[in-house]
């Protein structure tokens, strides 16, 4: 079997548990992401998926296991992977543009002036932000901007990875709707892989490729891997029509409901924890023998 | 007529000055005979002959004279009040900047780094509550040199605010803007100046701020102490020679340089403001 673009192998995280013991938030988790691909992770506050992307991307130690990007084992932050944080990711004495330049700064240390300054622009314009407003410091512009902004700089260095740490976490709902679509149209642009956490289910199908589903902490697992079977292009409205969706939506839900705590506290003894693959189609037409029946398929792939 | 807030508080400012001058200028007069005093101030010897306070008119008058022509040199002991505030300014300048010459790199290390903080934290805290004019011997006695015993002086007063501001200052940069310059690959010295310092520049920049404040104030007292030249010699001298007009006119002097140096400074403060 050939590796994955990013493989994930037996990462186990401890942390003092502040009483002279340790607490385990994960063990022995072992999964990939595909070059290209959407991947969302979707778990219950404090399970340890933001531990998981600040390992990913090199800006914390794992207790063990490695993390491996197109065959290199990851050792500390990189330009190939870069971040969106939730908050505060922005320098707040710089303007917007200068957000962005400051990270093509980085990437293309020889370019000139005027062109670091022109390839900012072109991503800002990309994510809806133009004229005035990216002259702008981060405190006069709202939630919203300053998160399309992070984007912006994360886009326009062309990471290998992408990592988004509950991106739209402290946006209202609307706002978060069109940079979703913003988020999936530079994305299709540019065809970046990308691995984001959220806890709002909508927005996952919305995005994903695919779903790792990880079950509550302390000893979590990234229980299932739930592929997403709707076509792209997407969009909020027409996602909702699709025959899938509400069978994923309901499997994302009881999971999430009552399978995360159920699945939680379970000791790994040095076995790689894989996720189950979950494919959940209702088209008739998709699986020959299963003709006339409107329930949706489950199918477990052990990989 | 409506006025601005501002202009009001001017006007406000105007009158409190005019008013204060009024009855500075009218409390002044010349003695009062005898018989018109109440027992208070014949038993608090209001009636003796003595050197008086000079009225504002008095002090506006040398004022004049000597702005208009600020630097004279006239011998050892008879300089122009330009000459004398440009030494006091040059001392504090030399001790503010070899003071943050040191403070600010050794401020940044401690910011940095846990264990030098430890380690460094409790000489800090012995040295720091050291009147810096309790120096003022050892330095004159090791240096053996007046006018670098100043110098020092006003570097030890003004190291201090410095050095523990950056400290905090860097200390508390957040780690979500390191971050950001860790997923940059930007290397130490890069990440110090394009991320470090400005994040805690406007706590670097109060601790300058005050650090000049206390370097005028320590400058007079130190040039009455090794006198020679100074604004702070020049007011013990006008006190030597009873002339209470230049006392009063150099006080105020020292108040307007004073004033001058942190405006500079409150300046600087709002340049490398930002807003979170
Ligand atoms: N540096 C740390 N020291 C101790 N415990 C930590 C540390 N970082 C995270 N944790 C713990 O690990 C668990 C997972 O945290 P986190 O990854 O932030 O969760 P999530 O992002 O899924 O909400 C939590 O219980 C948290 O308290
Ligand atoms: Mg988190």
């Amino acid at each position: 079997m050939t590796k994955p673009f990013l493989s994930v192998e037996q990462l186990t995280q401890s942390f003092p548990d502040g009483k002279g013991g340790t607490m385990t938030v994960f063990e022995d988790a072992t999964f990939g992401v595909e070059k290209g691909e959407f991947v969302c992770i979707l778990g219950h506050s404090g399970c340890g998926k933001s531990t998981i992307m600040n390992i990913l991307a090199g800006l914390a130690e794992p207790t063990s296991g490695v993390v491996k990007m197109d065959g290199y084992e990851v050792s500390g932050p990189s330009l190939d992977r870069g971040v969106v944080f939730q908050n505060y990711s922005l320098l707040p004495w710089l303007s917007a543009l200068r957000n962005v330049m400051f990270g093509v700064k980085a990437r293309h240390p020889n370019w000139s002036k005027t062109k670091v300054a022109e390839h900012s622009e072109a991503y800002l314009a990309m994510v809806g932000l133009d004229g005035d407003t990216i002259h702008r410091k981060p405190s006069q512009l709202s939630g919203g901007m300053r998160q399309r902004v992070s984007i912006a700089r994360a886009f326009a260095n062309h990471p290998k990875l992408l990592l988004l740490d509950e991106p739209f976490g402290a946006l209202d709902a609307l706002t978060r709707g069109t940079i979703q679509e913003e988020l999936l149209k530079i994305w299709g642009e540019t065809k970046q892989t990308v691995f984001m956490i959220t806890h709002d289910i909508d927005e996952a199908i919305l995005l994903a490729d695919r779903i790792l589903l990880m079950t509550n902490g302390p000893l979590a697992r990234v229980a299932e891997s739930v592929e997403i079977t709707i076509p792209r292009p997407r969009n909020r409205t027409e996602i909702v029509e699709h025959p899938n969706y509400y069978a994923i939506r309901n499997h994302l839900v009881q999971f999430l409901g009552r399978r995360s705590k159920e699945l939680s506290g379970r000791r790994s003894n040095g076995t790689p924890q894989v996720p189950e693959t979950v494919r959940i189609t209702m088209e008739e037409t998709a699986e020959p023998e299963g003709d006339g029946d409107k329930s949706p398929r489950l199918h477990a792939v052990q990989n | 007529m409506t006025l601005s807030l501002n202009q009001k508080s001017a006007l406000l400012s105007i009158v409190l000055l005019a008013v204060g001058l009024l009855i500075w200028e009218a409390a002044i007069p010349g003695q009062k005979p005898l018989e018109e005093m109440t027992e208070y101030e014949r038993l608090t010897g209001g009636g003796a002959q003595k050197a008086g306070v000079p009225p504002p008119s008095q002090v506006l008058a040398k004022a004049w004279e000597q702005l208009s022509n600020p630097f004279y040199d006239a011998g050892p002991n008879d300089k122009g009040i330009g000459i004398q505030i440009g030494y006091s300014i040059y001392r504090v300048l030399s001790g503010y900047l070899l003071a943050a010459l040191v403070a600010l790199p050794l401020g940044f290390l401690i910011g940095m780094s846990p264990m030098a903080y430890r380690a460094l934290n409790p000489f800090i805290q012995v040295l720091r509550p050291i009147s810096p004019l309790a120096w003022m011997p050892l330095a004159l006695f090791v240096i053996q040199d007046s006018e670098a015993s100043a110098i020092f002086v006003i570097f030890i007063c003004s190291i201090w605010p410095m050095l523990i501001n950056t400290a905090f200052g860097v200390a508390g940069v957040r780690s979500d803007w390191v971050n950001v310059a860790r997923t940059h690959e930007l290397g130490p010295l890069k990440t110090a100046f394009t991320v470090i310092l400005p994040a805690a520049a406007p706590t670097i920049i109060t601790g300058m701020r005050i650090s000049i404040g206390i370097a005028w104030l320590v400058i007079v007292a130190a040039e009455m102490l090794v006198g020679g030249t100074g604004i702070g010699y020049y007011v013990w001298n006008e006190w030597n020679n009873l002339d209470l007009t230049s006392v009063i006119f150099s006080i105020l002097m020292i108040g307007i340089v004073g004033m001058l140096l942190d405006s500079a400074f409150a300046a600087l403060q709002r340049a490398v403001a930002y807003a979170e």
